[in-house]
């Protein structure tokens, strides 16, 4: 009973167009876009202890819970109530599904010695058992945990093969989604080549230990009409099953925000033009032992839970506590963010998992908290937990993964005081927006921290190293001294400070007295000038009388003139004279 | 088919053998065929015949672990032992019944073929 979509599919076409049955499981469905081929058997191998069975039960498991499929286990290793207690650790009540008729388990067992193949036989009973236990819940999944296990049962191979063949043939028949489990063989994927009949869907799954840290891995070697994702995907298995790692999935798509958010810290801002870095933008604060970044970090968290954003801090060297205390001596207090629930911690020791773990627990946080702002101190150590260019290709999935969840991430290195200082342990340099170097300034048998941004992709920001200092009441940033003397830092800017100041006192006292001088002299010059101005009036004065006098003298002349005239024309007066005499006057 | 071939009356049968079978398929048929040959030559008068067809109690194959068809399982005596095909191969069939000792690995073929 196939669906009559399945029948026109064929291979290499876009995906959606396969019916898929989804897992349940975390990320397997996002690598195989969808899940398994609905109704189809998928073969999933590896060694002893990888973690094949538990991927069929959860298989099984979340069918029945989340999908509302029933499932069917045939188990050929281990009886119902060991794979029960098995899983139970994952929270999965098995002994309730097979109550509710959601689960069935049948423990296919045989003992070869006990025995004896005479005659030609088939394996009809297994799919009566199987038939029976399927129509007893209207199971919709199937799981064959190490169907292989019959090669060592059966003698005749062949009959075997051909049985198995038919086997998976009938589950196809029967629309059945099924999960069939085998060992990794030495040269083909499974000892007795199962993946010549399952060739749906193959899933390898594998586990290595890298440096004294297990790496579970899981990989879709194929999957017959649709695509999937072609890497080796870490796997965790955790508390509530099995976690796949999709990241490397992801395009280098994601949106690039214009928005901004503060540093924490506003000197910094200052240096970013006043606005502080980019939203959902990477940013790595490097820098030797004790140089400030948990305190930059610890910045950049307060101001975003300030502003009521939600925070992950992830440390892999302190614990939430002493971070939350040690912050608290710079006058940063953490813990009411942590009691307001925004701001949530989680420290591990680096070496307490391997990196994927580390890698999937950051990712459930995440996932759970749902943060605007990650920070992960002292990313270094993380890094020596595993091989560098793991942990590298580690770190670069990570970054990825939180520019698609437009998450800011603040990351920290320690760099070692004998390393170049712009080198980081992996080049995660490239991987980052921004990067901010702190560095111990050594200079008069005292050291001082410097800031300095090396890069900001697409910000206008400052060139100038700053001197960094942490202070009871937070992260201040100062200029540094930079004058004819040179660089200066610490009580040593302080000094060249002082001096300075001393210097310029002196010659505002040289020109405040070069003012007064000049204001003496000025004041002298106006003295003159007022008692030339008073000569200057009195003569003028006395001109005047004098003029004045003399045009009385004039004026007192003619007056006798005329009277004298005036006396002398009673007798002789020519009126022509007169007139003469008048034109005169008149004149005057 | 199902039939049971008691010898000896009310005394419960010394021998109790169970032939699982899926149907009257040829293949069952031979096994049964075979089957009863052997009681008759080795066991007459001290067996019992109980022939399981699945097809009519699938949920009677978990008992027994059953897996392949035909299987024959002697429950009596004790321990219980199982032969699976259709028994043609009569030498190997006495064996999984503990009806003849097991030849020594190197004799095995020779056995066989005699």
């Amino acid at each position: 009973m196939r669906s009559p979509k399945s029948k026109t599919v064929k291979p290499g076409i876009l995906p959606g167009d396969l019916p898929k049955c989804p897992t349940g499981i975390h990320g397997l469905d996002e690598i195989t876009f969808g899940g398994l081929p609905r109704g189809r058997p998928t073969l999933v191998c590896g060694g002893p202890g990888c973690g094949k069975t538990l991927l069929g039960m959860e298989f099984l498991v979340r069918g029945a819970t989340e999908f509302d499929e029933p499932g069917v286990c045939l188990s050929f290793e281990e009886t119902a109530g060991e794979l029960a207690s098995n899983v139970a650790s994952l929270g999965f009540d098995v002994a309730g599904l097979i109550a509710r008729k959601k689960l069935a388990i049948d423990h296919v067992h045989s003992d070869r010695s006990l025995i004896e193949e005479a005659g030609e036989y088939d394996l009809e009973a297994l799919f009566i058992r199987l038939g029976h236990a399927v129509d007893s819940i209207g199971a919709k999944r199937v799981l064959l945990d190490s169907v292989e296990a019959l090669f060592a049962e059966l003698e005749n191979e062949a009959i075997l093969r051909s049985e198995l063949r038919r086997l998976f043939r009938w589950l196809k028949e029967k629309n059945l989604t099924s999960v069939i489990t085998g060992e990794r063989g030495q040269s083909t994927l499974t000892p007795h080549g199962m993946e010549e009949y399952i060739s749906d869907c193959v899933i390898l799954l594998d586990h290595r230990v890298t440096e004294t840290v297990l790496t579970r891995r899981l990989r879709v070697v194929k999957y017959r009409g649709s695509t999937h994702g072609t890497n080796e995907y870490p796997f965790l298995i955790e508390r509530d099953g099995i976690s796949v790692l999709p990241v490397t999935s992801i395009d280098l798509n994601y949106a690039a925000s214009d928005d901004r958010v503060s540093t924490g810290v506003a000197g910094l801002d200052a240096m970013f033009g006043g606005k502080g870095y980019y939203r959902a933008s990477g940013i790595l604060v490097t820098g030797t032992a004790g140089t400030g970044k948990t305190s930059l970090a610890a910045h950049f968290v307060d101001a975003a839970c300030a502003r009521g954003e939600r925070c992950a801090f992830f440390s892999f060297s302190e614990s939430a506590n002493q971070i939350i205390r040690n912050m608290r001596s710079i006058g940063i207090d953490l813990g009411r963010w942590v009691d307001k629930g925004l701001l949530h911690f989680q420290s591990s020791r680096p070496t307490t998992f391997g990196l994927e773990m580390h890698l999937i627990r950051i990712h459930k946080l995440i996932a759970e908290v749902d943060p605007s702002i990650v920070v992960m101190d002292a990313v270094t150590a993380l890094l020596h937990s595993g091989a560098a260019t793991e942990a590298n290709s580690l770190l670069l999935r990570l970054l990825g993964f939180l520019k698609e969840k437009q998450i800011t991430a603040l990351l920290t290195t320690l760099t070692r005081g004998t390393d170049a200082q712009e080198q980081t342990d992996v080049d995660i340099a490239s991987l980052v927006d921004t990067w901010l170097l702190l560095r111990d300034l050594e200079s008069g048998g005292e050291r001082n921290r410097g800031l300095y941004i090396l890069k900001a992709r697409g910000l206008a920001h400052s060139n100038q190293i700053r001197e960094f200092l942490l202070t009871d009441h937070g992260a201040e940033l100062r200029e540094v001294y930079l004058g004819d003397a040179g660089l200066f830092t610490g009580s040593g800017r302080v000094t060249q400070e002082a001096k300075d100041a001393s210097a310029a006192l002196l010659a505002r006292q040289e020109i405040e007295g070069r003012q007064r001088l000049l204001d003496r002299k000025r004041k002298a010059l106006d003295a003159q000038i007022a008692a030339l101005r008073v000569g200057l009036e009195t003569e003028e004065h006395e001109s005047r009388q004098l003029i004045a006098q003399e045009e009385l003298k004039a004026k007192k002349w003619e007056q006798g003139r005329s009277e004298m005239a005036r006396s002398r024309s009673a007798d002789a007066g020519s009126p022509k004279r007169n007139r003469r005499a008048k034109a005169r006057g008149g004149r005057k | 088919m199902k039939k049971s071939d008691r010898a000896g009356g009310v005394q419960p049968a010394k021998w109790l053998l169970k032939l699982y079978v899926a149907g009257q398929t040829p293949r069952s048929l031979q096994a049964f065929a075979n089957l009863k040959r052997i009681c008759e030559e080795h066991l007459a008068g001290e067996y019992e015949i109980e022939v399981v067809d699945l097809l009519k109690n699938p949920q009677l194959a978990e008992g027994d672990q059953i897996l392949a068809l035909p299987t024959v399982v002697r429950k009596l005596p004790e321990p219980v032992r199982k032969i699976i095909g259709d028994l043609s191969n009569i030498e190997r069939a006495l064996i999984g019944l503990d009806l003849r000792s097991r030849p020594p690995k190197a004799d095995h073929e020779r056995v066989k073929t005699g």
